[in-house]
């Protein structure tokens, strides 16, 4: 069966799709083609802490849409689902660093944490700083000595902003870096999927869904996720993704909180909106206050249907920094 | 042996792993993402147009070489885990023209300590260890014992066919497939798979030259 995406040569995709945004951002940023990434245009900044973060395609906006003023200065972009190369993190790193240090934002998987770290050591043999910070925030994966450990999801992006907003208002990089670690301490995700991907390049969905079942505890790269249950009603499936999520993260009691409530890429706006309000209503009655929310498909799997929970639990100065301005191509206010 | 067993070595192996494409795919697409058939098949690729470009070299560099180009061109944890381990490799042969079965065993036993060293796993966590360890575990044992090359080859890609065929019943401690905790159990490890590929090609490589 032919794929239903619009394509021209599958192994382009990624190359042919960043064409697309520097035209449509050329304002933000710029797209070096022969290393594959998406630079600030207002990088290098002397002084200036400066984050690169990447990954594998096919997450967008994550993480090429946060590349501008406030938040990323550079993002590599790998194949679909495949983590970029340290030679393209070098490059990031070099193109990006003002003197203050680059910090790296790696989600955790083993690929982008070996590759990462292949690069971050070569930075440091050219006299770069650089202090690589891995996230790992989603609880639907035990952490234990015998496993990958938990992956790096929807946190990512909120450390992103953050962190981009301290190095913005001139912390140094130890600070910067801190603050990556502080927001993946402080929040936790779960997802889950209604449906399967497709990877260009292999054709097929990775996973056979049927009709009335969802896939609980996915990440997001298609694969599977931990079991898979009868589809439950919104409100059922809200219950299951708070329940995972505060036992795990256990705020203070009454804690102010940032709810991001993100789509898997092909699940519409106004279910995303409906399962807000499901969320909310439940942290609201555990007593909690959600003073800061996200709702919209901000780090996804291709064309796969689902949400994510992420909730960070806030304080004043992590508040102020997420209301500084930002203007990337998928984040933008106060500017 | 000698720089024109490396750069068969690498041509049989890009030609196991295309052969290969979609098998490694559909494994990888039940425990994890489905891309490492693009992956090993793009990198090893690469290695063949690299060290073509090369026109004579040594085996420890055209071994080098080839790690160097899976980590600029693989990604995932494929790219750094394969790459580092033929770097090291490469520099255990060293500078000298040729090479012969001790060096050979010694470059392999330096493939596996980077692997396990980056990669921080042990036998049995599903991945490509429990097919690596096994095929130099056994060629060290062979080669030691006197056995002739191709023999001990043959048996050391029996070994790790043996090692990757292992890995179903295991759950995945390590990789991307440890995130689905008791669904890893009953698939083959595609890592394990494509490390058989690469050490019967190896073997082919040496039989072929004899």
């Amino acid at each position: 069966m032919a794929m239903r995406k619009f394509l021209n040569d599958p192994e382009q995709l990624v190359k042919e799709a960043l064409v697309g945004v520097e035209l449509a951002h050329s304002d933000l940023l710029r797209f070096d083609r022969e290393n594959q990434l998406l630079i600030s245009k207002s990088a290098p900044r002397q002084g200036k802490v400066a984050l690169i973060s990447g990954g594998g395609s096919g997450h967008e906006p994550l993480h090429g849409g946060f590349v501008g003023v406030g938040m990323l200065d550079a993002a590599c972009a790998g194949e679909v689902f495949t983590s970029p190369v340290p030679d393209q993190m070098l490059a990031a790193t070099k193109a990006v660093d003002g003197g203050a240090g680059v910090v790296h934002i790696v989600k955790n998987y083993t690929g982008d944490v070996l590759n990462f770290k292949m690069a971050a050591d070569e930075a440091a043999d050219e006299g770069i700083k650089v202090e690589a910070v891995v996230m790992d925030d989603d609880v639907a994966v035990q952490d234990s000595l015998y496993t990958a450990g938990r992956r790096g999801v929807g946190a990512t992006v909120l450390a992103e902003k953050i962190a981009g907003a301290a190095a913005e208002r001139g912390d140094d990089l130890a600070a910067v870096a801190g603050l990556v670690r502080h927001v993946n301490e402080r929040a936790r995700s779960f997802g889950i999927a209604l449906s399967s991907c497709t990877p260009p390049a292999s054709g097929k969905p990775i996973f056979d869904l049927p009709e009335g079942e969802m896939e609980v505890g996915i990440g997001i790269h298609g694969e599977p996720g931990r079991r898979r249950a009868p589809l439950g009603t919104a409100s059922e499936i809200a219950e299951l993704m708070v329940e995972a999520v505060i036992s795990d993260l256990k705020p203070a009691s009454g804690a102010n909180l940032l709810v991001f409530l993100n789509g898997m890429g092909g699940t519409p706006q106004i279910e995303l909106y409906l399962m807000f309000a499901e969320v909310e209503a439940r942290l609201s009655k555990a007593g909690y206050k959600t003073t800061r929310s996200l709702v919209g498909s901000y780090i996804t799997s291709l064309e796969m249907a689902g949400a994510s929970l992420t909730v960070l639990e806030l304080s004043d100065a992590t508040t102020a920094l997420w209301d500084a301005p930002v203007n990337t191509p998928a984040l933008r206010w106060g500017v | 042996m000698d720089a024109a067993t490396i750069t068969t070595w690498m041509n049989e192996i890009a030609g196991a792993v295309r052969a290969e494409r979609d098998y490694l795919i559909q494994l990888d697409a039940a425990i994890g993402d489905g891309d490492h058939g693009i992956n090993m098949t793009r990198g090893f690729d690469a290695v063949v147009r690299a060290l073509a470009q090369e026109e004579d070299g040594t085996p420890g560099k055209l071994l080098t070489l080839a790690g160097k180009t899976l980590v600029s061109s693989v990604g995932g944890a494929s790219g750094p885990l394969w790459g580092s381990a033929l770097r090291r490799g490469g520099r255990a042969l060293g500078d000298a023209p040729t090479f012969d079965d001790e060096k050979l065993v010694e470059a392999l036993e330096a493939a596996l300590a980077s692997v396990v060293d980056l990669g921080a796993a042990v036998l049995g966590d599903k991945t490509m260890v429990d097919a690596l360890q096994p095929a130099v575990t056994t060629l060290r044992r062979e080669v030691d014992a006197g056995t002739v090359l191709p023999v001990s080859l043959r048996r050391a890609a029996e070994a790790a066919e043996v090692g990757m065929r292992a890995t179903i019943p295991l759950q995945a401690r390590k990789g991307r497939a440890s995130y689905l905790g008791e669904r890893s159990v009953g698939h083959q490890d595609p890592g394990a798979t494509s490390t058989a590929l690469i050490v019967r090609a190896l073997e082919r490589t040496v039989a072929g030259s004899q």
